[in-house]
C-alpha cells in the first residue's frame, strides 16, 4: 500500500525518506533534538519551580525590600521579550560567572549548553511561577493555616504538611501551562545556537532544502510532547482534586 | 493636611515616601546614571533613524495582529462554546496546533517552508500577489495573527461560556434573534470578561514579536541585532531594548485599564 | 543552610562539566555552510574547514573540541569565555581586529554576486539599484553592502547564507552576495540551477578583509602563535594540499 501512495505521490517517498531514522535521514538527529529539548524543559520548569516557591512565599511573607525586589524581578521578566533576557543571560551569566571564578583564584568553568538553557529558562520561568505559586498560596483558606499554627506547628513544617498540598491542586492549571511555556521556549534557544529540536530541524531543513517536511515534522513532535503533557496534567490534577468538588 | 490631599497624591505619599522605597528609588537612579556615564552609548544617534523604523514597525506589526487575531478568535471561540459537532472540532484541532507549537517553528514554516514550494509554481511570480509574496513582513503578520487567534480562541470559549445562560434564555424566550442576542448580549459580556485576561495576551504578543527579526523583518529588535554586529557592543544595545519593551508593556497595561474602565461601567463587581 | 547552598552549587558546577585544562573550545557556526562546515544526518560535522581544523589542532598539539555556536553570537562567546578560538570562515577586517585578535589567514576567496539567470545583473551599486540582495548578519558581506549598496539596493538580512539561497531559489530575492566558494557549491544543488554567478564584487580589503583567520581573544598571544604554528605546519607538509585537493579544483590559500 505504501508503494501505492509513494507512486501516486512521488514527493511523498522522499520526505519519508529525509525523516528516516538511519543515516542519511535525519530523523534520529530530530529525535535527538527533541530528548535535549525536553531535558532542558524539564530542568528549566523544576528550577522555576524551586525559584517561584522561595519567590511566592518571599512576596507573601517577606520584608519591604524583599517585595519590591521580587515585584521588580516578576515585572522585568514578563515584560521583556524571552529572546532578549535568555541572550542578557547567556552571555551575561557565563561572563559573571567567570568573572567570579576568576577573582576567586578558581579556572573558569564551561557550562554545558543544556546547563545554561535550564539556567536561562529556569529564571524565566521563576518570575512566571512565583505569580502561579502567590495566587495559589493566597487562595488556601486562611483557617487551615491558622489551625496548624494554633497546633504549634512551626513555619515549615505548617507549609509541608498544609500549605503546600492544599495549594497544588490550585496551582496545577497554571502550572500546566507554564510548563507548555517551558517546552515552547526552548525553541527560542535555537536563536542562540542550542543544539535542540528546532535548531536541529534548521540544520536538516537547511542542509536538504527539504524546508516543508522538516518543519512539519518538527511542529508534530512537539504537539506530540504537547498533548501527552496535557494528559498528564490532567491526571495529576485529577488525583490532587480527589474527594474535592468539582470545579 | 494629609486629609485634604488628593487621593492620589495620598496614594503616591504613601507608597513612595518610605523609607526604603525612597532608598530603592534612590539606588535606582544612582544605577541609571552610572549606567549612562560608563557604560558605551555613542552609537545612538547614528543609528536612531532605523531605530524609530524599527519602533514603529514593531508596533504596527503588533496592532495589527492583535486585530485580526482577534476577530479570528472570536468565530473561533464561539464556535467552540456554541457550534455544532462540524464547526467546533475544526475550531478546537486549530487551537490545539497553534498553542502546541512554537511561534518561532510557525514562522519559520510558514515563511521558509512556503517558500521553499515557489520553484516548483513558476507561474506565481506572474501573479498580482507576487509583490507582497516576495516581501517578509505579510509572513510575519499571517503567522502572529494566527497565533493570537489561536490562543484567543481558546480564551473566548471561556468568555462566551461564563456568561450566565440565564440571560442567553431569557433573551431568546423575549423572541430576539440569535444574532440580536449575540450582539447586544453575549459578545459585549464576554468581551468584558475577557478583558483582563486579552491584556496579558497582548503583551505576551509584543513579547512574541522579535521573532520576526529571524525572517528578515526589520522590527527593533533586529535594529538592535544590527548595531551589535556593526559595533561589537554587546550589552548595552540589549539593556536599550529591553527598556523600549518594558515601556510599551507598560503603554499596553494602561491602553487596557483605560478600555476596562469604559467595559465595566455600570457593572457591579 | 549556607553549607547545604554551598555544596548544591559545588555539585551544580560539577555536574556541569569542569574544562580540562588545555582543551581548545573551537567555535564553529551552528548554521550550515557547505562545503565548509556543515551537519550530517548522523550528527557529525564535517567540510573541509572541519578537517583544515582537526588538521591544524594535531599539527600545534591542542586537544581541540568543536563547539557549535550561533553565528550572529559568535564574537561575543569568544570574548565572554564561552569558545576560546573562532575557526568560522571568518573574515580578518580591521573592524572586527579593534575587538578581538586573528592568526594568519588559512583561506582567501573573492566575494561574488549571484543572481538568477533570467536577470542581467552587474556586480556594482549601479547595477543592483532597484533590487532586493539578500546577505547573512554579521558578515563581511553585510558590511560592504551596508556601505556600497543600502539606499538604492533592499538588503534582506538573513540568519544563515542557506536561508539566503532559500530565498534567492524561491525568487524573493534578486541576489545575494557572499563567499565565491560556498556559493558555488549551492550552484551545483538542483535548486541552485535557478542561479548564476554574475560576478566578483569590487574589492575593498578593509571591509572585505584578507583571508579568513582564527580568532582569538585580545592578549591571548599564546593560542594564537599554536594555531600559526599549526597552519604553517600543515602549509609545509602538503595536509592542507591534500585536504582541498579532495574538495575543490584550485588552492584557495589565496596568495
Amino acid at each position: 500500500m505504501l508503494d501505492w501512495l509513494y507512486s501516486v505521490w512521488p514527493a511523498l517517498e522522499v520526505s519519508v525518506n529525509h525523516l528516516s531514522l538511519q543515516p542519511p535521514g535525519w530523523g534520529g538527529n530530530l529525535l535527538r533534538g527533541a530528548w535535549a529539548s525536553l531535558q532542558i524543559a524539564v530542568g528549566a520548569f523544576l528550577l522555576g519551580l524551586v525559584i517561584g516557591t522561595f519567590g511566592a512565599l518571599g512576596k507573601l511573607n517577606g520584608g519591604p525590600v524583599a517585595r519590591d525586589l521580587l515585584a521588580v524581578y516578576t515585572t522585568v521578566v514578563r515584560a521583556v521579550p524571552e529572546l532578549i533576557l535568555i541572550l542578557i543571560l547567556y552571555y551575561a551569566g557565563t561572563d559573571l560567572l567567570n568573572q567570579a571564578l576568576r577573582a576567586m583564584g578558581y579556572r573558569p568553568v564551561e557550562i554545558s549548553g543544556v546547563v545554561a538553557g535550564i539556567a536561562v529558562l529556569g529564571v524565566v520561568q521563576g518570575a512566571y511561577a512565583t505569580e502561579v505559586l502567590r495566587g495559589a498560596i493566597q487562595s488556601v483558606p486562611r483557617g487551615q493555616i491558622e489551625a496548624a499554627r494554633a497546633f504549634g506547628m512551626g513555619a515549615v513544617l505548617t507549609f509541608r504538611r498544609v500549605t503546600f498540598p492544599a495549594m497544588l491542586p490550585l496551582a496545577l492549571p497554571g502550572l500546566s501551562n507554564l510548563w507548555l511555556i517551558a517546552t515552547k521556549d526552548t525553541a527560542l534557544l535555537a536563536i542562540v545556537g542550542f543544539s535542540e529540536l528546532t535548531l536541529e530541524t534548521r540544520q536538516a531543513a537547511g542542509a536538504t532544502r527539504a524546508y516543508f517536511t522538516f518543519f512539519l515534522a518538527a511542529g508534530a513532535l512537539y504537539l506530540l510532547m504537547t498533548l501527552v503533557s496535557g494528559r498528564v496534567f490532567g491526571w495529576i490534577e485529577a488525583r490532587y482534586r480527589r474527594g474535592q468538588v468539582a470545579p | 493636611m494629609s486629609s485634604t490631599m488628593n487621593p492620589a497624591l495620598r496614594r503616591i505619599a504613601d507608597e513612595v515616601l518610605v523609607p526604603h522605597r525612597l532608598v530603592m528609588v534612590a539606588v535606582a537612579i544612582g544605577v541609571v546614571i552610572w549606567a549612562a556615564m560608563s557604560m558605551r552609548w555613542h552609537w545612538i544617534p547614528r543609528y536612531s533613524d532605523l531605530a524609530i523604523q524599527g519602533i514603529w514597525r514593531t508596533l504596527w506589526l503588533l496592532g495589527l495582529s492583535v486585530l485580526i487575531g482577534f476577530t479570528l478568535a472570536v468565530p473561533l471561540g464561539l464556535a467552540q462554546a456554541a457550534g455544532p459537532r462540524f464547526l467546533a472540532a475544526p475550531a478546537r484541532a486549530f487551537c490545539t496546533v497553534i498553542r502546541g507549537t512554537p511561534l518561532l517553528l510557525q514562522l519559520w514554516l510558514i515563511y521558509f517552508g512556503l517558500g521553499s514550494l515557489f520553484p516548483q509554481f513558476p507561474w506565481i511570480r506572474e501573479s498580482e500577489l507576487w509583490p507582497y509574496l516576495r516581501q517578509a513582513w505579510p509572513y510575519a503578520l499571517l503567522a502572529l495573527s494566527l497565533s493570537f487567534a489561536g490562543y484567543e480562541g481558546e480564551v473566548m470559549r471561556g468568555a462566551f461560556k461564563s456568561v450566565p445562560h440565564g440571560q442567553l434564555e431569557a433573551a431568546r424566550s423575549m423572541g430576539m434573534s440569535r444574532f440580536a442576542i449575540l450582539r447586544r448580549i453575549w459578545l459585549p459580556q464576554a468581551l468584558q470578561r475577557a478583558l483582563p485576561t486579552l491584556g496579558g495576551e497582548t503583551v505576551l504578543q509584543m513579547k512574541a514579536t522579535p521573532l520576526v527579526a529571524t525572517i528578515t523583518v526589520i522590527d527593533i529588535y533586529a535594529v538592535a541585532s544590527r548595531v551589535r554586529q556593526d559595533t561589537f557592543i554587546i550589552y548595552e544595545p540589549l539593556l536599550l531594548l529591553a527598556l523600549i519593551y518594558m515601556v510599551i508593556a507598560g503603554m499596553i497595561a494602561l491602553a487596557f485599564k483605560l478600555l476596562e474602565r469604559h467595559f465595566n461601567r455600570g457593572i457591579v463587581v | 543552610m549556607k553549607k547545604l547552598a554551598l555544596m548544591a552549587t559545588a555539585a551544580f558546577l560539577a555536574a556541569s562539566g569542569m574544562a580540562a585544562a588545555d582543551q581548545v573550545r573551537v567555535g564553529i557556526a551552528a548554521e550550515p555552510y557547505p562545503p565548509f562546515a556543515s551537519p550530517d544526518a548522523a550528527g557529525n560535522w564535517v567540510g573541509w574547514e572541519i578537517e583544515i581544523i582537526d588538521a591544524i589542532c594535531e599539527a600545534a598539539g591542542l586537544d581541540c573540541v568543536l563547539t557549535p555556536t550561533a553565528w550572529d553570537g559568535i564574537i561575543p562567546a569568544l570574548i565572554s569565555g564561552r569558545i576560546d578560538t573562532i575557526m568560522a570562515s571568518m573574515s580578518i577586517t580591521e573592524d572586527r581586529l579593534q575587538t578581538i585578535d586573528f592568526s594568519e589567514p588559512y583561506y582567501n576567496t573573492p566575494t561574488a554576486i549571484v543572481g538568477r539567470r533570467d536577470m542581467d545583473i552587474e556586480p556594482t551599486p549601479e547595477g543592483l539599484a532597484g533590487l532586493v540582495l539578500g546577505v547573512q548578519v554579521a558578515t563581511i558581506h553585510q558590511t560592504y553592502a551596508q556601505t556600497y549598496f543600502e539606499g538604492a539596493t533592499e538588503l534582506r538580512p538573513y540568519q544563515t547564507q542557506d536561508e539566503a539561497n532559500q530565498d534567492l531559489a524561491a525568487g524573493r530575492i534578486d541576489a545575494t552576495q557572499a563567499d565565491s566558494l560556498a556559493m558555488e557549491d549551492f550552484l551545483e544543488t538542483p535548486e541552485g540551477q535557478c542561479c548564476e554567478i554574475k560576478g566578483f564584487v569590487a574589492n575593498d580589503p578593509a571591509i572585505l578583509g584578507r583571508g579568513a583567520g582564527a580568532g582569538v581573544r585580545k592578549g591571548d598571544d599564546e593560542l594564537r602563535e599554536a594555531i600559526n604554528a599549526g597552519i604553517a605546519a600543515i602549509l609545509e607538509n602538503g595536509v592542507y594540499d591534500e585536504i582541498t585537493a579532495r574538495y575543490f579544483a584550485t588552492s584557495i590559500y589565496g596568495n
